[in-house]
């Protein structure tokens, strides 16, 4: 009766080596190591790289341990840190000649100093929080409010224009909030700008009312163009961040929206926040410019004379020089959108820019001016221009819809419409949150948690084999079997592990051996009620199993509710606590049966069990 | 080795009364502290700056406190934090100023009156995430209560989700009364501590209301009393056993886990303690006067019952 059949072994024997295996990597620790990303989306890392990477890393004498290419990252693993430090060197110095225009990051990682083997069975260590390997967390908070009352700027000034191309008069039209509301002396005028609103802004919904003698028309942002804005600016916001990050050379940074209007921003290893803070807090300009094309000019763009008076020389994306007048045409503030497309007449790729009322205006009035002319786009960042693209003028454009086209391909239509927009902000955002946590601190936390567990571990073994002796030391396995499942299961998931995670392993242990304690207590309560060993041993656990079931779902219903509700450090304590009780459900009960039945299942005469004392009535 | 002999049923129920007197007692004592006295809520809920600074010295507390003093910033705490070297600065957020520029400040005035001064962590949170943890910690706390009540409704009766969840919610008021008493910090993993005993502490009643509805089905003429006693003695030495473990357990996260996790253990220690005493004499008794009966349990599988008297496993069937 106590016989398991052989697939149960067998799921057994699975379950031990899988856990085994994917368990191992947290055994070798780290070593340090260089990573290599693309700082600009218009560049890869790829087999090319590698091999600039390797010849730097050649002359420089150096030898890395292993080189790895994935996802869009190069990583070098050395064996100690002296060599790391050379080899960053060595790669910045290939691949960066210039550091104020990085196409690459190089930044310094710890990586697993596991065996190549092991890494191609996707097995990796658990994936340690902040709190224990240190660095810096940011929540931020985008001000949506702002982001639609800037919409409805645009749009007021659209209005204008629009009634005035159609000869509407009105006689004021003033926002309030994201409200826009457009005063008319009679009711005819009122619905004919209501007729032009409702044809020419699907973003905007109206309603009119009577004020005093006046006539009132008020519009705001439908709910759908409402959400649409939010979610740009959401985005917009993010990519920002991701160009700017990418300055700072971290290896692997996360840039997380949280909820409809929130960012996270981890940095691993970032020590220095003031800097950090520095650079997510600024703002990059847009600028468009003429660009001179006298003869003087050309020969100053070749590097053949000085710059002529009131001009700037600039660098485009290719590195080729573009000398451009100092007088601003626009700045970024008129542009409300850039988006990727297609040319309508050849279908070559482009980009299309929206601009504001007053934009529109002004970029008609010089394109009239200047057909034939190039203008220049530029974007300022760190106090330094880059001409992002400098198109020929075709025509006089009115409309207020900009079209940059030729020899573009969709690749670069994306980027420099991606460039646009995440040059500045698309709303302002605010600091809610902020945690630093020192490099020491997280060495020390790592300690403090393996202590706090290793030692209770010990503990609650040493108990249960005085007090159930043979049982005690099944009931002993199956708990580190289920200390190795769990770690095994946070390894392949890749959750991250904190200190209140920690927290929660040396909790759930603790609990798991709940449902040993009633298993062994009702064996032994059978044997005292005079049952024989084997069907004490069987009773023992059937009549255990609805109990533990029970207590385990109460348990885990707690442990869903911090998954759902909990942020932050407890929603790292529920993930573990949660799988933890997942796992003993299999070690505590299914593993350590298979046990008890391997030593005692053959023994058809079995005259005594070792449990400890039972003492008889 | 074996620690309980027991030869005849505990007359618990007996003593019900004292029992609950004793926890109604510690439960009003418990709730005027959380009036009087209030919680001591951490910066994530309150909003606000923490740093954690440490010296190579024993550092001197009050001079810490001038020198903060000195810039101008009102409302600040300064505490050791698990070292005497170790120093924590709690201060309230200041409108107008970005959390980045205070705890600049702070730790340049620092490293001015001593070099060795090192930033080992700071924490900032807005007053609106403070809100919201306050909230999402209710209604994770609502979440558990209802998701409880469901279960045990389910698999028992009504009565005994009632029974369970008053004695283990009481255990929840207790812990927070001492954070009150002792003005203990309140933050996310203390919370996270809470919920989890919440969890914790209504196995232990399960086990014990598993054994009331075995022994309701075993011996038919026993009286309820009889029945409870005998279910709460027969569990008694399992329930000993389990908490013991996992104080084992939580007594290491005490002694190891450093200051991070002290409030942590702290809380879970209170929670075992009284989690025992609740389920064991609190949870019982009220399901004893709630009216558990006979025919409560087993009216779904009478007719199973009527015909295998021994088969007393046959509601546990999942």
């Amino acid at each position: 009766m106590n016989r398991y059949p052989l697939w149960k072994y067998a799921i057994i024997v699975i379950a031990l080596l899988v856990g085994s295996l994917y368990t191992l990597p947290n055994f070798f620790g780290e070593a340090p190591a260089v990573q290599v990303s693309a700082a600009k989306s218009s560049v890869k890392v790829d087999v090319g790289v590698q091999e600039r990477v390797q010849a730097a890393l050649a002359a420089a004498n150096l030898k890395p341990d292993v080189m790895t290419l994935d996802n869009g990252s190069l990583k070098v693993r050395f064996d100690n840190t002296d060599q790391q430090l050379k080899a960053k060197d060595a790669i910045q110095l290939a691949l960066v000649p210039d550091a104020n225009d990085a196409s690459y990051v190089v930044a310094l990682n710890l990586l697993a100093r596991s065996p190549a083997w092991l890494t191609s069975l996707n097995a990796a260590p658990m994936y340690l929080g902040l709190d224990l390997r240190g660095g810096v967390h940011f929540m931020l908070q985008v001000d949506m409010p702002a982001a639609l009352t800037k919409k409805a700027e645009s749009l007021a000034g659209d209005i204008r224009s629009g009634l005035r191309e159609k000869n509407v008069r009105h006689s004021g039209i003033s926002r309030n909030a994201q409200t826009i509301e457009i005063r008319f002396r009679d009711m005819e005028t009122l619905e004919a700008a209501q007729r032009v609103i409702q044809d020419q802004f699907l973003d905007l919904q109206t309603t009119s009312a009577a004020d005093g003698a006046d006539f009132k028309l008020t519009a705001v942002i439908n709910p759908v163009a409402a959400k649409r804005v939010q979610e740009q600016a959401i985005k917009q916001n993010i990519t920002t961040l991701h160009n700017r990050i990418n300055e700072l050379g971290v290896a692997e940074p996360v840039i997380q929206q949280q909820g409809t209007d929130r960012i996270v921003v981890q940095l691993p290893g970032v020590q220095d926040t003031a800097k950090a803070k520095d650079i997510l807090g600024r703002t990059a300009t847009l600028e468009i410019r003429m660009v001179d094309d006298s003869a003087e000019a050309r020969s100053a763009e070749f590097g053949n004379g000085p710059v002529p008076f009131g001009t700037e020389r600039f660098m485009d994306r290719n590195g080729q020089a573009v000398i451009v007048k100092k007088q601003v045409i626009l700045t970024g503030e008129n542009l409300t959108d850039a988006q990727p497309g297609f040319d309508t007449q050849n279908q070559e790729a482009a980009v299309h820019l929206t601009l504001d009322a007053k934009g529109a205006r002004i970029f008609k009035d010089v394109t009239r001016e200047s057909v034939g002319k190039r203008m220049a786009i530029l974007l300022f960042e760190k106090g330094k221009g880059e001409v992002v693209t400098a198109p020929v003028i075709r025509s006089e454009i009115g409309g207020g819809r900009v079209q940059i086209s030729g020899r573009m391909s969709t690749v670069e239509a994306n980027d420099t419409a991606l460039l646009l927009r995440a040059g500045s902000l698309a709303a302002p955002m605010e600091i809610i949150e902020e945690r630093t946590i020192g490099p020491s601190l997280g060495a020390e936390n790592i300690a403090k948690g393996f202590d706090s567990v290793t030692w209770g571990f010990v503990a609650v073994t040493v108990f249960m084999c005085i007090y159930y002796m043979l049982f005690g030391v099944f009931s002993s396995v199956a708990l580190a079997v289920n200390l190795l499942l769990l770690v095994a299961v946070l390894s392949m998931l890749q959750a991250t592990l904190t200190l209140p995670g920690m927290a929660a392993m040396a909790l759930v242990l603790g609990m798991a051996i709940d449902a040993n304690v009633l298993i062994n207590e009702r064996v032994r309560e059978e044997l005292r009620n005079g049952a024989s060993p084997q069907s004490a041993i069987h009773a023992g656990y059937d009549r255990a199993w609805a109990t533990i079931l029970d207590s385990n779902v109460t348990t885990l219903i707690a442990g869903l509710a911090l998954l759902a509700f909990g942020s932050g450090p407890v929603r790292g304590f529920a993930v573990v606590h949660c799988l933890g009780i997942l796992t003993s459900m299999f070690s505590a009960v299914f593993f350590s049966r298979g046990l008890v039945n391997v030593w005692y299942g053959r023994k058809k005469k079995l005259q005594s069990v070792s449990i400890g004392t039972v003492w008889r009535a | 080795m074996e620690f309980f002999k027991i030869k005849k049923d505990i007359p618990f129920m007996k003593h019900a009364v004292a029992f609950n007197a004793i926890s109604f007692i510690t439960f009003v004592a418990a709730v005027f502290f959380l009036f009087s006295r209030g919680l001591h809520l951490s910066v994530e809920f309150t909003g606000g700056t923490l740093m954690e600074v440490s010296y190579s010295q024993p550092a001197d507390l009050n001079a810490v406190r001038g020198q903060i003093a000195k810039l101008g910033f009102s409302d600040v705490q300064v505490q050791n934090f698990g070292t005497a070297r170790d120093v924590m600065i709690r201060m309230p957020a200041v409108k107008g100023q970005s959390s980045a520029q205070q705890s600049e400040q702070v730790l340049t005035a620092l490293k001015e009156a001593d070099a060795a001064a090192q930033l080992r962590r700071t924490e900032f949170v807005g007053p609106q995430v403070g809100d919201e943890l306050a909230a999402d910690g209710l209604k994770a706390l609502a979440f558990v209560v209802v998701g409880i009540m469901i279960y045990l409704a389910m698999r028992f009766e009504w009565k005994f989700a009632v029974a369970a969840i008053i004695a283990n919610l009481h255990d929840v008021v207790i812990i927070l009364g001492f954070f009150a008493f002792f003005q203990w910090e309140f933050s996310l993993p203390v919370l996270a501590a809470v919920l989890a005993v919440l969890g914790y502490s209504v196995n232990e009643s399960v086990v014990i209301f598993d054994r009331i509805r075995e022994n309701f089905r075993r011996y038919r003429k026993m009286s309820t009393v009889e029945i409870i006693d005998n279910a709460i003695t027969s569990t008694i030495s399992r329930t000993i056993i389990t908490h013991g473990c996992t104080q084992l357990m939580v007594l290491s996260m005490l002694l190891f886990g450093g200051a991070t996790l002290h409030y942590f253990a702290l809380a879970l220690t209170i929670g075992i303690c009284f989690g025992i005493y609740s389920s064991v004499f609190v949870a019982a008794a009220i399901a004893m006067w709630l009216g558990i009966r006979r025919e409560d349990l087993i009216k779904h599988h009478g007719n199973k019952a009527a015909h295998d008297p021994e088969d007393e496993n046959s509601g546990a069937v999942v």
